[in-house]
């Protein structure tokens, strides 16, 4: 380590490179591990919030869709904190506005836009108001091909 | 990657604790396992012969002079890659488990036919792989196909560390690599400068009575493997001195560094 780097860290400027390769490798084999092709699991995520949308407001900004693995088992984390509850729900396709204007599709939810927090901290953070599916609840099978049409997840 | 390397030190290993063990080269794109033995100058068949039945399976094995209890069958002509199947593999791999205690498969690195010959010969399996980003996206790719092809148990041997980098986290830590692949610690070896020596002269670590750092790690896993229970030292984590008592007080008061 160098006096500079030493430096950087002691302000806290710079994480050391083995967080940011223990983060970085968590996230790229959770997306080996599943073999989902990306333009799915975007889409996934994007109708995931939709049908979220009709049953609850969520803060659309702070969701997080996102792929986990952890003791070789991969599972889709959604954690969406939840503004307020719909009295009933919205009808099957509806048009969403959401309270920013912008609509799931605007989402970022890329997965380089995320930091690799774990299962635990997912849950501390959104603990009191999120729809939170943990890993026992959406083992994700990685039957999909990659050259399936979008069409292969709709309902 | 060192897969040859421990290969080489942990057959010797297992012999000087009076084990009878087969060693099979079968990466026979890039044989390197008769040059590491220093067996190279005494091989007259191949594992291509016996298939071939063109030689008796003693005819082609290559004793190792000091430790007679450990035999090489060397790898064919790499032309063989076209032709041999994983039944092919797997009789080998039965002649040599007949007359020995272990029989230790080097594989070919990859995930392709190559390695799946040699996986599907395999009941158990170690992979080991150095605490870097790519090494262990890659051995994961391979545990996830020897879990398709049933071989297990599957343990870990985690090479090429160097605990000063370790100390700083500069580098992934024996529980990061650990945690992330999912698999039993069977070893930790150091990166260190006489495995380039002994590789040199042929003669592997674990023919020394006093050896490096790098050769103690292969006798320790060579024990674990018959049962014996070694304690696993984080060696980036293992200090002496009242100045390093000192630093790693205030690491962990820290979190600095
Ligand atoms: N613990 C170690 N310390 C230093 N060098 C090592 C260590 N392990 C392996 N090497 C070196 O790394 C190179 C590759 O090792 P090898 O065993 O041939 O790997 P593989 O069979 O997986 O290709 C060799 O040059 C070897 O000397
Ligand atoms: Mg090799």
């Amino acid at each position: 380590m160098t006096v500079l780097d030493f430096i950087n860290r002691l302000l806290g400027r710079e994480k050391p490179s083995g967080t940011m390769a223990r983060q970085r490798l968590q996230l790229v084999l959770a997306h080996d591990r599943s073999d989902l092709n990306p333009e799915l699991l975007d889409q996934m995520r994007r109708e995931i919030l939709e049908v979220v949308q009709r049953y609850v407001e969520i803060d659309i900004e702070s969701c997080d869709v996102s792929l986990e693995t952890e003791d070789r088992v991969t599972a889709l984390l959604a954690n969406l904190p939840i503004k307020r509850t719909r009295e009933f729900p919205l009808p099957i396709g509806s048009a969403i506005s959401s309270g920013s204007g912008s609509g799931p599709a605007a989402l970022a939810l890329d997965r380089g836009a995320r930091t690799g927090t774990n299962a635990e901290q997912l849950a501390a953070a959104g603990a009191e108001t999120s729809a939170l599916a943990g890993p026992s609840a959406s083992r994700v099978p990685g039957t999909t091909e990659p050259g399936d049409p979008p069409s292969g997840i709709q309902p | 990657m060192g897969k040859t390397t421990l290969t080489a030190n942990l057959g010797i290993a297992l012999a000087r604790l009076g084990k009878t063990v087969a060693v099979l080269d079968a990466d026979f794109g890039l044989r390197n396992l008769d040059l590491l033995l220093g067996l190279e100058n005494r091989i007259i068949y191949t594992a291509q012969e016996v298939l071939a039945t063109t030689c008796r399976l003693d005819q082609a094995l290559v004793k190792h002079k000091q430790q007679p209890n450990l035999a090489l069958l060397p790898a064919g002509n790499p032309r063989m890659l076209e032709w041999l199947t994983p039944e092919d593999m797997q009789t080998i791999t039965g002649l040599l488990a007949e007359r020995s205690d272990y029989v230790l498969i080097d594989a070919p690195a990859g995930i392709e036919q190559g390695f799946k010959n040699a996986a599907a010969a395999a009941r158990e399996a170690i992979v080991i792989t150095t605490p870097e980003v790519s090494a262990v996206r890659d051995a994961d790719r391979v545990i996830g196909l020897l879990a398709t092809m049933d071989v297990k148990p599957v343990q870990l041997v985690l090479n090429r560390v160097r605990p000063k980098m370790m100390a700083n986290q500069e580098m992934l830590s024996v529980d990061d690599v650990t945690d992330i692949l999912a698999l039993p610690l069977l070893g930790l070896v150091q990166e260190d400068e006489r495995v380039i020596v002994s590789t040199n002269r042929g003669e592997p670590l674990t023919l020394e009575d006093n050896p490096s750092p790098a050769g103690q790690a292969y006798l320790n896993i060579a024990s674990r493997l018959c049962g014996e229970e070694i304690p696993l030292i984080d060696p980036s984590k293992k200090r002496h001195g009242l100045r390093a008592r000192l630093i790693n007080k205030l690491r962990k008061t820290t979190g600095l560094f």
